[in-house]
């Protein structure tokens, strides 16, 4: 049901198993990968398997607050709620990560 | 016309001024309030990370101070990938459920509804496992730090999986009992949005906790 170009909250039926089965397919495949480089010899001791563990996280988590929770088609009130206490909340996270030295900035010069 | 209009409304829609569904407005800012309560268990588990003195620790051997013997580091990465692939399945069967209560399929939102309560209370049993070997193995809420920010985090989202499990066989109940149909579609929209963020909130722990060393 389309309202002002958004759908009704209480008619998601539009989202059938066909996106649902894809979006599952594409969470296991993404675990699985996280889990496979975590066992690959010496690379979780290189630079590169952090980032790769929070994107791979990062896009997991996406997929279901977009897919499954209907974030992606539901109204700009609810994107609004939780957006914003999740990017505040992380914020606070990164800060105090920073404050208590998990996260150095190094100068050098 | 008004009438047939009111037939096919929900029973007890409670709009707001802003035209939305006062259940769905509330369920939302929760799920907000919700992300500072994990976002402050998780940063408290970040600062305390590699900072115990004692073992038993996360990713490293450590050597047990009555034995001397050298163990093994105590996460189990294979059981909780495995509770990882459980979690993420029961969202499958959430979204499948809520499907099925908007159509009006009673037999498969009871079939989805069943499957999804089966799939929290497996991961229920599995954390409820991997906590008994970490007692078993020595590491206590006070052995060290790394204990203390652990199972306080993982704890709670236990606890809130727990919850979401009792939330579900609620909903199943009523279903066997008088059905649910598009007019509930509201409650579990609202009971599938809690459990979708539980969800996420693993995905997040699962990352931090036991895959990054």
């Amino acid at each position: 049901m389309e309202h002002h170009g958004q759908l009704d909250a209480d008619d998601q039926t539009h989202v059938g198993w066909k996106t649902y089965r894809w979006v599952a397919l594409i969470l296991l495949v993404l675990t699985i990968i996280e889990v496979w480089a975590y066992y690959l010899p010496g690379f979780p001791a290189t630079r590169w398997f952090v980032p790769m563990i929070l994107i791979l996280g990062t896009i997991k988590f996406a997929i279901v607050v977009m897919f499954y929770m209907h974030l992606k088609y539901d109204f700009r009130l609810f994107r609004a709620l939780f957006v914003g206490p999740l990017t505040v909340a992380i914020a606070i996270l990164i800060s105090l990560l920073f404050l208590f030295g998990k996260l150095a900035i190094h100068v050098t010069g | 016309m008004a009438s047939a209009a009111l037939a096919h409304a929900p029973a007890h829609k409670h709009h707001t001024s802003t035209g939305l569904d006062s259940t769905k407005i509330a369920i939302w800012t929760f799920i907000g309030s919700e992300c500072f309560f994990f976002a402050s268990l998780i940063s408290t588990y970040l600062i305390y990370k590699g900072r115990s003195l004692v073992g038993p620790f996360p990713h490293d051997p450590w050597t047990n101070p009555a034995t001397g013997e050298v163990m093994k580091p105590i996460l189990n990465i294979p059981v909780t990938s495995f509770s990882a692939f459980v979690l993420l399945m029961s969202s499958l069967t959430m979204v499948l459920a809520h499907s099925a209560v908007v159509r009006g399929d009673r037999k498969y939102s009871k079939i989805w509804l069943l499957s999804t309560i089966v799939l929290g209370a497996t991961f229920l049993g599995m954390q409820a496992f991997e906590f008994t070997s970490f007692v078993h193995e020595g590491l206590g809420l006070t052995t060290n730090l790394f204990g203390s920010s652990f199972f306080v985090l993982t704890g709670f989202h236990g606890a809130h999986v727990a919850a979401g499990v009792l939330w579900l066989i609620t909903l199943l109940f009523i279903d066997m009992k008088r059905g649910l149909g598009p007019r509930d579609a509201i409650n579990v929209d609202v009971s599938a949005l809690y459990w979708h963020f539980v969800d996420v909130v693993w995905i997040a722990i699962f990352a931090l906790v036991y895959l990054i060393k």
